[in-house]
């Protein structure tokens, strides 16, 4: 119910907002896509924290814009992603990004490497977007039609962000002896935590139409990396995969910190607003 | 604004709403300007979807450009004061996803606006989608030359990316075909 006064003042919370979604029925998600919807709320949620610590450090202001463009891209991709998944037990966007702990998060453990210098920030993208541009083409035929219809208007934009990050690589790897020996070492620090991406699990298999499987992903995700690193004259990693839980909610041990940022002022001011 | 429709019968709760009384409120929600471009009403960026009346209750679905865009909340604020003010009791504004907006959707006369007020409208669809896109030229909205280059896909909102001319020598920003 909307309300305004006689100054036709409106506040915020007297809006009945909508459940914001598709435009067909928003009805509740089961508790397993929920669980799922969680997975890739997360993923965008922690990858968008991370992309807006570079606002004003990056290398050129055009660099603070653009990854500013992206984490805010990634915001819209987890409010929606994690208002959805929160309608299954009433919580909401803010319930799960703020007032959750480390072991309830299930953000892959790539998003959670650190930004460290250009380049790493950079390898990460181009994984992290390459992956989310095979996911979501495919999440756009899900058979749930809020998660098709997050992911019809998401791919649009993971489009973007992949070109962006494929653009660095290239340039990185073709620029200086020092900006490529920075991007190879880049590239070898995220390797690891590519193969977590496309592990299928219990939760996959009985979402079968619903959830895209992650494995069917591999193939697209190798065409791209191999065009692009062979383009850019740089071998694809070859290393070992680590072992990886954010699934399950076992993280890398740089998710405390990121949510502890992320965090502490709705904790420590609860329902603080301006 | 003087409004005969409000002040008329008031339709029972569930009766089908008239033709006109939705197409006056649609006249208000139509009128009301993207935050970050000013010179461009929602209709004419093309994210105003649908707008429905039933007795004194108007519910707006409205399309963001980006998932992130920030401006879609204002934009809800000022389509409530907006519709409350012209008499509707109850304004429902409702964010819709699919079909996913697109730049096709803006209008002839949002992109002659939008070039006036300095912005290059989209151009196209782009050339190629793949890892290594091309794209077509951009044309300078001041002085119409083509030289024209990109310095960041980029720009001060989700939507625009930032051009230089090289005729004119002056930056601008390329609303993005997307």
């Amino acid at each position: 119910m909307s309300t305004a006064d006689a100054a036709a003042h409106v506040t915020v919370e007297s809006l009945r907002l909508s459940a914001e979604l598709a435009g067909s029925d928003s009805r509740a998600p089961s508790a397993d896509v929920a669980a799922y919807a969680l997975r890739l709320g997360d993923d965008a949620l922690i990858l968008s924290q991370q992309l807006g610590a570079w606002i004003s450090r990056a290398p050129e202001i055009e660099e603070d814009v653009a990854l500013g463009n992206i984490a805010l891209d990634l915001l819209g991709h987890a409010r929606a992603l994690l208002r959805y998944a929160g309608s299954w037990d009433g919580r909401t966007e803010d319930d799960l990004a703020y007032f959750r702990d480390e072991a309830e998060f299930r953000s892959c453990w790539l998003v959670e490497q650190p930004n460290g210098g250009f380049a790493q920030t950079i390898a990460r993208q181009f994984v992290a977007a390459t992956f989310m541009v095979e996911l979501y083409a495919r999440l756009r035929t899900s058979t749930d039609a809020t998660l098709a219809a997050i992911a019809e208007k998401a791919a649009k934009e993971v489009d973007y962000h992949r070109d962006h990050a494929v653009q660095w690589v290239l340039r990185l790897a073709g620029g200086t002896a020092k900006s490529r020996r920075r991007m190879l070492r880049a590239l070898n620090d995220v390797w690891p935590y590519v193969d977590e991406l496309f592990r299928d699990d219990a939760l996959i298999d009985r979402l079968d139409g619903t959830a895209v499987r992650p494995s069917e992903l591999r193939d697209g995700f190798d065409t791209v990396v191999s065009t692009v690193l062979g383009e850019a004259g740089v071998p694809v990693p070859d290393v070992h995969p680590s072992a990886a839980g954010g699934r399950n909610g076992e993280h890398s041990v740089w998710l405390s910190g990121i949510l502890a940022e992320m965090q502490v002022l709705a904790r420590r001011h609860p329902g603080a607003r301006w | 604004m003087t409004a005969p429709a409000a002040i008329g019968r008031r339709t029972a709760p569930g009766e089908p709403c008239s033709e006109p009384r939705a197409d006056r409120a649609r006249k208000v929600a139509a009128r009301i300007v993207d935050p970050e471009i000013p010179v461009l009403t929602i209709d004419d960026l093309g994210i105003l979807r649908t707008v429905e009346v039933d007795g004194d209750c108007v519910r707006v679905d409205i399309t963001p450009t980006y998932s992130g865009c920030p401006a879609i909340d204002a934009i809800r604020d000022d389509l409530v004061l907006a519709l409350t003010a012209a008499g509707y009791a109850e304004v429902d504004v409702r964010l819709v996803l699919s079909p996913a907006w697109s730049t096709d959707w803006i209008s002839e006369k949002g992109r002659r606006a939008l070039t006036a007020y300095g912005i290059a409208p989209p151009t196209g669809r782009r050339a190629a989608s793949g890892p290594i896109p091309l794209r077509l030229s951009v044309r300078c909205p001041r002085c119409g030359s083509l030289d024209t280059r990109e310095l960041s896909r980029f720009g001060s909102t989700a939507c625009k990316a930032l051009y230089s001319c090289g005729a004119c020598q002056e930056p601008f920003d390329h609303f993005k075909a997307f």
